[in-house]
């Protein structure tokens, strides 16, 4: 029980619960899906976004927080590093140490190449170990790998480079059974057969799932491999990389670190870069709450665009329909697909089903600002939001489903004492996913020789919208292209020895000519928080939770 | 997002031994934020998956050491707080691909687990509520998939391992478990192999070659395709 104003709005959604389980709300029309998402979804409000003066992609549009992290100062003047200095040499340095991180280390040491992987916080620790839901892959007998490339590329609107689609779900079944064979205990039958389900916008069911510790599992995996790799992979924590090095010939060649709790720069030399720094949600762009990780801040999408990197769709974002928007502990966290997946309906105040619960995300996030603006969502404290009908998921697939196929979501809600086996939850859109990033072609090459970009920090794989388990499929596909294009290129590069930074001294200079104003410096590396303690009220970018 | 207006109810309690009142609806994690720490370790997803926020606490008055992650625990009155930033657990290396699914792996890589003494303090420390001296025994006998399923929702904290006195890494213990139960012991997927094998042999190849051609050209047709096309019930 909610035991305040909450449980007078849940009796509604009990009431109806019966009727509204039997009834299945029709699938939206192409011209529904337009008209909505063209009122409702957050990427649509113009003034949200900015022209990028300067830059690869100048005259294009990106949000304005982003806008201003990609034309800000860089952190350190170049003339102040000492770039004779090298701390570090390998053939192949990984930016990141999240599930695209881990599989492009892995595949490059598997290569003979000696690895050197920094990342920002602990392997690990990265938007993968959130994910929940699960991974796609059309392994069963009534998919294939054409279905699922009609679904991916709809699914983002039919923007998604065709021959990045191609290798997500061309390459997605080995790459299950890759991660099997490493020890992933997906979710299975007794005969092997895998247990798979419907995510929004699949017309099969293939979405593979460890309980819904789907990423977890695979994370904790992929970081338990890299560690037995130890001979060929030397990992350094806590230190993020604040700019790409390149040498006389303009090809990327190593990065500029930084210890973030010491502020100590140390030198990393390499024959191939790889970004894969992840996603963008502590960015809070519009001021919305994130499912994301602490340290997803752009940070490689800042560095790579100094370099003279191109992004890709840097002004779509992905806003979960299902973040939790009550308890305020909790306030933005993900609600997993899975949910709905399993059959929880999206109801609105006066208890009706307004909407197909499985239409894709950006479809089902706009429906629910939609409700709420409209006067139907539920009014509650922490943010007006409509009813997610958990319930209906034991009543379908019988008791004990909940914590057998949704045990973190059940932990979740439980220790502020809301069982989901019998309560509905509270749900609005969470900044969840960033659909653009660096462009990058089937082999993670970008425009800049030598550096490659892998996972959620690149752009073009999910079109502007992105099908729920594409993501996890995504990293470990293409973090495993990016290390087996790096196992081959380093055994053809030589080492530089010419390390420059002449490209963040031109990109000052553009920004002088633009006459690009403020303080800000990035990479931004953490967000600031002060959960409304009036001694920090002052303006802090990034405290708008 | 929409912070309440009326008056909040407030804890006091005490991070790294300095006093502060905080809001008493705010997590561990966000009333170090708000009494003005820029956290770098001991904070990750912040929502109960990665671990990173192992965090000892001991209510004033009470002698018991308790055990928790940041992130998902609420601040309590008197609550004296520390954070756990990098906790040391002995991870043994090893090759999946060599390794039997025999209970000699664990003797040879953990011995230590041979010394519990069965006092149950890695339990009882679990932040995810998890059987954690159970595991270690199934673990013992070279049952990996019983270890395996017990320590499904291990986020890897190692606040049990603070606790143990036979100096047991439960996580890594489990997390070989899990890969061994993963690889040897759960039946191998036949739909999958048979698919990857078709991918192989190019007979998938025709089919999607003719999408991605479309999508090049007549985009209208692929659109059509996509509009029309069968959703499985």
């Amino acid at each position: 029980m909610y035991g305040n104003y909450l449980d007078d709005a849940a009796k509604i959604v009990a009431e109806k619960r019966e009727e509204n389980l039997k009834f299945e709300h029709a699938r939206l029309t192409a011209e529904q899906k337009d008209d909505l998402l063209l009122k409702f979804h957050p990427d649509r409000i113009k003034k949200q976004f900015t022209e990028l003066k300067i830059g690869p992609n100048k005259g294009q549009q990106a949000p304005i927080e982003l806008a201003e992290m990609l034309q800000a100062k860089p952190r350190l003047e170049p003339e102040k590093i000492d770039l004779n200095h090298i701390d570090y040499e390998s053939d192949v340095l990984v930016i990141g140490g999240g599930g695209a991180g881990t599989s492009a280390a892995i595949m490059a040491s598997e290569a003979g190449a000696k690895v050197l992987l920094v990342t920002k916080l602990r392997v690990g620790d990265a938007n993968t170990m959130m994910a929940e839901g699960g991974i796609q892959a059309a392994d069963k007998p009534n998919d294939s790998p054409a279905q699922h490339f009609l679904d991916a590329f709809g699914g983002g609107h039919f923007d998604g480079k065709p021959e990045l689609v191609y290798t997500l779900v061309n390459k997605a079944p080995s790459v299950i059974k890759w991660l099997n064979d490493l020890g992933v205990e997906f979710d299975k039958m007794p005969d092997g057969t895998m247990v798979t389900t419907h995510g929004g916008g699949t017309s099969r069911k293939r979405m593979h799932a460890c309980k819904d510790y789907s990423g977890a599992e695979i994370m904790r995996t992929l970081r338990d491999e890299t560690f037995n790799r130890a001979d060929k992979i030397t990992v350094v924590d806590f230190t993020a990389a604040i700019e790409i090095i390149k040498n006389d010939k303009g090809e990327a060649c190593g990065a500029v670190l930084m210890n973030i709790e010491t502020g100590e720069i140390r030198i990393a030399k390499a024959k191939v870069v790889i970004i894969a720094t992840g996603g963008a949600g502590r960015m809070h762009y519009q001021g919305f709450p994130t499912s994301n990780h602490y340290g997803a801040t752009a940070d490689g999408l800042v560095i790579a665009y100094r370099a003279g990197a191109k992004l890709l769709y840097q002004d779509s974002l992905q806003y979960h329909p299902t973040g939790a928007a009550y308890p305020t502990q909790i306030l933005g966290k993900l609600v997993t697909e899975k949910v709905r997946s399993l059959g929880a309906k999206l109801i609105n105040k006066d208890g009706e089903v307004y909407i197909h619960p499985l239409e894709t995300r950006d479809v089902n996030a706009s429906g629910i600002i939609r409700e709420v603006r409209e006067g139907r969502g539920v009014h509650n404290d922490v943010q007006d939001a409509v009813w997610l009908d958990t319930p209906m998921i034991e009543m379908i697939h019988g008791e004990g489903t909940i914590l057998k196929s949704i045990p973190a979501m059940y932990n979740m809600f439980i220790k502020y004492g809301i069982d989901i086996r019998k309560e509905p939850i509270l749900v609005y859109p969470t900044l969840h996913y960033q659909n653009g990033g660096v462009e990058i072609d089937k082999t993670c090459h970008t425009n800049v020789a030598n550096l490659l970009v892998a996972g959620e920090a690149s752009g073009g794989v999910h079109g502007t919208n992105r099908l729920m388990g594409n993501s996890l499929l995504d990293v470990v596909v293409f973090g495993r292209e990016a290390g087996i294009e790096a196992g081959k290129m380093f055994k053809k590069i030589k080492l530089s020895d010419k390390l420059s930074l002449q490209h963040v001294k031109d990109f000052e200079k553009e920004r002088a000519a633009a006459k690009i104003k403020g303080s800000a410096v990035s990479p931004k590396i953490l967000p600031t928080y002060h959960h409304g303690n009036p001694e920090f009220d002052k303006e802090i970018p990034g405290a708008t939770l | 997002m929409a912070e309440k207006k009326t008056e909040k109810e407030m804890a006091t309690i005490y991070i790294f031994g300095k006093k502060y009142d905080v809001p008493a609806e705010l997590t561990i994690m966000n009333a170090m934020e708000y009494a003005g720490y820029q956290l770098k370790r001991g904070c990750g997803c912040r929502n109960g998956f990665c671990g990173a926020c192992a965090t000892i606490y001991r209510i004033k008055g009470q002698n018991q050491l308790q055990t928790c992650l940041a992130c998902s625990k609420k601040v309590e009155n008197d609550m004296y707080i520390a954070t756990l930033p990098f906790f040391p657990l002995v991870k043994q290396i090893y090759d999946i691909n060599k390794i039997k699914p025999e209970q000699q792996i664990m003797m040879q890589l953990y011995p230590e687990i041979y010394s519990c003494v069965g006092c149950n303090a890695c339990t009882r420390a679990c932040p995810q509520n998890l059987q954690t001296m159970q595991y270690i025994a199934y673990a013992q006998r070279g049952d990996f998939a019983k270890c395996a399923d017990l320590s499904f929702d291990c986020v890897m904290c190692g606040c049990c391992s603070s606790r143990c006195p036979a100096g047991i890494s439960h996580p890594q213990v489990a997390e070989l478990a899990r890969r061994i139960n993963g690889k040897y012991i759960q039946p191998e997927c036949q739909h999958l192999i048979d698919r990857v094998k078709e991918i192989d042999e190019g007979k998938c190849e025709a089919e999607i070659k003719k999408l991605v051609k479309m999508c090049t050209g007549n985009i209208d047709q692929i659109k059509n395709l996509y509009n029309t096309r069968e959703i499985e019930k």
